[in-house]
């Protein structure tokens, strides 16, 4: 499990954030997560709030948006979603594709703060 | 003093900090003619068996080295060291994975001269790894017969960021009734058009034809040609 030190890293670049904005309060973290990021979604949540102890995050929400899986479609000639994970085909019209466009992201979008 | 929240826009990737030392080491290679190949697997797969006997069969034409993680010990480093080739290990105490400043580190100040290849042993593990930029060239995800042939489908984001499966343990196949074709077919399900390779480091079947692939790819990259 990797996701306390993934939560670790949300945290010290929120507070790095926070900090070039003066003396803010931040309440709420702003995350997009991929699909295939290797990250899980309920372990990152309960080791945010580890990780957050004794901060000036402490109490902060950490908000995720799932990003789903997109791959480029050869016969579509379009970004599609894949079928399933375990399937990495166009949704729409099966063809095969490894070319992933959307889904990796681990990137902290926004920050909610209060001055 | 207290406020109405707002929003303010950040984007920045997480692993920013990783991303940017692997890229570095990823010029570093290329500047300096090395191919970085990793090696990601369940543990118990077969990696350092693998590598050993790579390590053993290279080295009569190329400079090779080899940097393993392990969370403890140094029993594969001193196993992978019987090749005669330079090993380093990297013990990464609790962590379940190699980031890339691991390798950073592991790199500066290793007296090991000009290389050709460089291979990493990541620590066995089909989760984490896969997060990990290490600046290597070429990512292989190992499966041995013996671990089903539906491992894949479990774990699609490993084989989503490696670039070639090496299904390992071929000589034990007809013992565990293992069906090649079904593990294909999860293989090409998870990532269509994924190069699989086939090998038992033990028998020495397979290891030529990979052998080959290496040196293709180390031509290219002397060549300096876009070879991936």
């Amino acid at each position: 499990m990797h996701e306390l030190s993934i939560a670790m890293s949300i945290v010290e670049m929120a507070q790095e954030e926070a900090e070039l904005r003066g003396n803010v309060q931040i309440q709420a973290v702003h995350l997009r997560l991929g699909l295939l990021s290797g990250v899980v979604k309920d372990a990152l949540l309960s080791s945010y709030e580890m990780a957050c102890e004794t901060t000036p995050l402490e109490g902060s929400r950490l908000i995720i948006e799932e990003i789903p899986v997109e791959i480029y479609c050869s016969n579509c000639e379009a970004q599609r979603p894949v079928h399933s994970i375990q399937y990495f085909c166009c949704a729409e019209c099966g063809t095969p594709s490894a070319e992933v466009r959307r889904g990796k992201e681990l990137e902290v979008a926004a920050l909610e703060i209060t001055e | 003093m207290s406020s109405e929240p707002r929003m303010v826009e950040v984007r920045k990737n997480v692993l920013k900090q990783n991303d940017v030392i692997a890229r570095a080491l990823r010029e570093r290679f290329r500047d300096e003619g090395i191919l970085a190949v990793s090696l990601v697997s369940s543990p118990g797969s077969g990696k350092t068996m693998f590598l050993e006997r790579t390590l053993t069969m290279l080295r009569s034409h190329y400079r090779v080295a080899a940097l393993v993680g392990d969370l403890a010990t140094e029993n594969d480093a001193r196993r992978l060291a019987r090749s005669g080739a330079p090993v380093k290990q990297i013990t990464t105490g609790t962590l379940c994975h190699l980031e890339a400043s691991m390798i950073q580190k592991a790199l500066d100040g290793w007296e090991v001269g000009k290389l050709d290849f460089l291979f990493v042993e990541n620590v066995g593990n089909l989760v984490c790894p896969s997060s990990y930029d290490l600046g290597e060239d070429l990512r292989l995800v190992l499966l041995s017969v013996t671990e089903g042939e539906d491992k894949p489908l479990k774990y699609p984001t490993i084989f989503n960021s490696a670039d070639v499966a090496v299904i390992t343990k071929m000589d034990l196949a007809a013992a565990v009734d293992f069906n090649e074709q079904a593990l294909n077919q999860n293989i090409q399900a998870v990532r269509p058009g994924m190069k699989v390779l086939k090998l038992s480091a033990k028998a020495g079947e397979g290891m030529q034809e990979f052998l080959d692939y290496l040196s293709k790819l180390q031509r290219f990259r002397l060549q300096a040609a876009p070879a991936f």
